[in-house]
């Protein structure tokens, strides 16, 4: 199932690195882990199409917060349900909902199938904001699932919580990593790859790659209503944004911070996506331009320059502008150790993706 | 509802029509002409909405704004393009997708550094502050009808400029046929750049008509680009008269759906373009593939 | 080498246009088993467009196309590939950054694996490979299995896209300008490979070299502007007034 033992030993490794955090870190951190590791989640299901595939999707958040609502909407107001049913649940509705977009976009190509995903995406974000069906712009909070299989349920008290959470992220995670590897190692992932470097020669030789492409994109969008799942039980919140189109771009951000072609490129991306996310914060609690710039006499613009800084999205447009310009490859084309690099398939030629 | 109130959606829905036509114009010659996705076009929108709103501040009126729009915005975006787009033609998908929305977030921040992040109005021109009567029951805001009258003209402009010009031939020609970009040769450079400057200047222009429309604030270009991609996907590739049509028939479908069936009426333009995907994907005025 | 009778893939009075333009006019040929077909005629009259349309990537604009008997014509380009119609493309048309065996291998798949079987790990599709093994072999491509197909020099990589027509066990061939780009010797072995493959399959083949043409050809059709101009077996061909004046007088 996985490449090497040295590919195995890496992701054992990783697991066990990440598994150790909890003993390691304030709760804070922990929950912020869990987002970085739903983020993952949500890049790890979408590399499935723009790594693999060669389709590049902006309406992939729209199953993630699809999953998300729908845990909402099958909660009762009072108690959560079990993850044995919401899970499910979450995870079919988002594959019905890909399999219905990904049916109609992917009769076009290229920058159409990236105008109408997004148009499609849009659609589901409208129907959460502009309706009362999921609290409308405010967002509704919601009962977490329970951790509860076949009569047996996993309690957990309040200030344990984060621990729980992140665990249970951890373990989807895993799985899906696992999952997808083994996808990509069977005949199937063959197809995929070969539709990622010339589908044209593809349907010559015989195959019906629309079929290839919306199997793909359904199990990409399932998976993403898994992590959409996972956010709804993370925040035990879900508002219009989770559904929107920034959510889709900055999955992709992640998978070009990591790399194109791996499996834990994304997951790489993610990390260090959310991580950057909180750099303004940090900044924001220590204040060190504003008091730089004191300790020199330059008070006032001390002030302004410490606000920009503080700027999550300034800072975002400009990380993605640097990555975009300099590190066209992502974090990869930084020399990375050659563990954390391919796990499936021949590096891409950048090139041979362009087909509009 | 009475067949006043019915006209009056008409017109609404004309206008509406006409604002997306002059936005998914310049989103389709860039994209037709360089192939080339820009996110970034419902921002350019909002920046020229702001314009409108800085501009009659401190003047008092937005007609003055107009041809700031139009002259800032084509000098504007050649920048753009002489500075970062033409380094991204050749790139993939991927880094174009990502560019563009980089620069959708670095004009939200600037707009919030700059103006806020509140709700302003602008004030319709006194000058077409009052209503056309048409018949005895029903009159027409003015305004509305100004900005009919000018998409329509700068409607007819592009269409002049793409049918009768030596550079509207060659982007007709490089629309239908990408190969041909590298036959034009050393002329390439300075098409994109007009194209580029053409596109950003409309996209402004649509902004400063629809600031006493619709109210300038934040996020307010992504509704337009996403509706834009919807007339885009309906009208065709590249194709500039797809695109008024089928920013006419958008406009009347989303307007008219608000008054009538306002339920489902937010859906009503995706089931349009759902119903043109399946029936012809490359667009109702695009080549057939 | 006498071709079995009944016609595997035959069109009738096949025409198409693109706008007003017509690339192919009124075109009906036949392909059987065991004979080589050779289309020949200058550039633009047509014969890629006809290679495109047997090959189901384009619809005809009239006319019928036949396989085994059996209307084909707004059959898919996968659909006539799954059909047992295998083509080759005239400016090489592979997978670059993959390896010769796998280039050769998603050939092979599309054809021999049922959809059942997809989630089969790749390393167990022994049946495959051995398919694909012996697809190499023929070619002489074996030795070169594990190189970067990209990598590959332009003959090896026309060998690649005769490897994966071939692959699928198809039984009828399109082999649009084979030789295109080729150096003496590397054509020489390619002419050695075309002549043999003749025997197993109803071959079409494109080239513009009428030494190799009138050498291998069963039959030859020649095509001007889009129409058929003559048909018939190479002697009758090379007799034919019409066509000196048209085509072979010519230098093409």
């Amino acid at each position: 199932m996985l490449p090497t033992p040295k590919g195995a030993f890496a992701l054992a490794a990783g697991t066990a690195m990440l598994a150790m955090l909890p003993f390691m870190a304030q709760p804070y951190y922990v929950e912020l882990a869990t987002t970085a590791l739903v983020a993952a989640m949500l890049a790890l299901s979408l590399q499935l199409l723009v790594g693999c595939t060669g389709l590049v999707s902006l309406g992939h958040g729209a199953f993630y917060g699809l999953a998300a609502y729908t845990v909402y909407l099958v909660t009762p107001e009072d108690a959560g349900l079990s993850i044995m049913i919401t899970l499910p649940l979450a995870v079919l509705t988002a594959g019905g909902a890909a399999l219905l977009v990904g049916a109609l976009s992917l009769r076009t190509r290229g920058f159409f199938f990236l105008m109408v995903t997004l148009a499609f995406g849009q659609m589901i974000f409208f129907i959460f904001h502009d309706t009362k069906l999921g609290g409308g712009t405010d967002g509704a909070y919601l009962a977490r699932p329970a951790l509860s299989f076949l009569g047996l349920e996993l309690t957990y008290t309040r200030r344990q919580r984060p621990v729980y959470l992140y665990y249970v992220a951890l373990v989807q995670l895993v799985a899906m990593y696992l999952f997808l590897a083994f996808l990509l190692r069977s005949l199937f992932g063959r197809v995929l790859e070969g539709i990622r470097v010339n589908e044209h020669r593809m349907r010559a030789l015989g195959y019906d790659t629309y079929r290839y492409k919306l199997a793909a994109f359904v199990i990409a969008g399932a998976l993403a209503g898994a992590a959409g799942h996972m956010w709804a039980m993370h925040r035990a919140f879900v508002n219009p944004e989770i559904v929107g189109w920034h959510r889709s771009a900055e999955a992709l951000l992640m998978i070009l911070l990591g790399g194109l072609q791996s499996l834990h490129g994304p997951i790489l991306g993610a990390l260090a996506f959310t991580g950057l996310g909180e750099l303004p914060q940090l900044v924001g609690d220590a204040k060190p331009l504003a008091r730089f710039f004191a300790t020199i006499g330059l008070d006032d613009f001390g002030v302004r320059v410490q606000a920009l800084a503080e700027r999550k999205l300034l800072l975002e447009g400009l990380v993605i502008l640097a990555v975009v310009l300099a590190l066209p490859r992502g974090l990869a084309s930084l020399r990375l150790p050659r563990f954390i690099r391919p796990a499936y398939g021949e590096p891409p030629a950048r090139d041979e993706q362009v087909r509009p | 509802m009475s067949l006043a109130g019915f006209l009056a959606q008409l017109l609404n829905g004309v206008q509406y029509g006409l604002l997306l036509f002059l936005i998914a114009s310049g989103l389709t010659l860039i994209f037709g002409v360089m192939g080339i996705i820009n996110l970034a076009h419902g921002s350019l929108f909002m920046v020229g909405a702001y314009v409108a709103f800085l501009v009659t501040r401190s003047v008092g009126s937005v007609w003055l704004a107009l041809p700031v729009a139009l002259l800032a915005g084509a000098a504007f975006g050649a920048l753009l393009e002489r500075g970062l787009f033409r380094h991204f033609y050749k790139r993939d998908h991927l880094d174009q997708v990502l560019l563009t929305f980089a620069l959708i977030l670095l004009f939200e921040e600037a707009r919030s550094i700059f103006v806020g992040n509140d709700f302003y109005s602008v004030p319709v021109p006194t000058a077409f502050d009052f209503s056309v009567p048409i018949t005895a029951g029903f009159s027409y805001s003015a305004y509305r009808f100004a900005v009919i009258g000018v998409c329509l003209a700068l409607a007819v402009a592009l269409f002049l400029w793409i049918e009768r010009t030596r550079m509207g031939a060659i982007i007709r020609a490089a629309a239908e046929k990408p190969e041909m970009v590298d036959v034009i040769g050393i002329d390439a450079r300075r098409v994109h750049m007009t194209v580029f400057a053409v596109g950003t200047a409309l996209a402004l222009t649509a902004g400063v008509l629809a600031a006493p429309l619709y109210s300038v604030y934040p996020g307010m270009g992504d509704g337009f680009l996403i509706i834009s991609f919807v007339v885009v996907v309906i009208g065709g590739l590249g194709s500039i008269s797809g695109a008024f049509w089928s920013a006419l028939l958008i406009g009347l479908v989303d307007t008219l759906g608000k008054a009538y069936v306002p339920a489902v009426a937010g859906l009503a333009i995706y089931v349009l373009m759902a119903a043109v995907l399946l029936w012809r994907p490359t667009g109702l005025f695009g080549q057939r593939g | 080498m006498k071709a079995d009778s009944a016609p595997v893939l035959e069109t009738t009075a096949l025409s198409k246009s693109f706008g007003g333009l017509a690339a192919v006019r009124d075109v009906s040929i036949a392909l059987r088993r065991g004979e080589l077909h050779a289309v020949i005629g200058p550039n633009g009259a047509g014969k890629s467009t006809l290679v495109n349309l047997l090959s189901g990537e384009l619809k005809p604009t009239s006319g019928e196309i036949r396989l085994d008997g059996r209307l084909v014509d707004s059959a898919s380009a996968p659909r006539m590939a799954q059909a047992g119609v295998a083509r080759s493309f005239q400016r090489t048309n592979i997978f670059p950054p993959l390896s010769v065996l796998e280039n050769v291998r998603l050939a092979a798949q599309a054809i021999h694996t049922p959809t059942r079987e997809l989630l089969r790990p790749r390393s167990s599709a022994r049946d495959l490979d051995a398919r694909v093994a012996v697809v190499l072999e023929h070619i002489g491509l074996h030795e070169a299995r594990d190189r970067i197909a990209g990598t590959l020099s332009h003959g090896e990589q026309r060998l690649i896209e005769i490897a994966m027509t071939l692959a699928g066990d198809p039984r009828v061939l399109l082999l649009d300008e084979p030789l295109a780009g080729m150096g003496n010797e590397e054509s020489e072995a390619m002419a050695r490979l075309l002549k043999g493959l003749a025997r197993d399959y109803a071959v079409l083949l494109i080239e513009h070299d009428m030494d190799f043409v009138f050498s291998v050809a069963d039959r030859m059709t020649v095509m001007v502007e889009g129409a058929l101009l003559a048909s018939g077996a190479p002697q009758e061909i090379r007799a034919d007034a019409a066509v000196q004046r048209a085509y072979l007088g010519a230098p093409s």
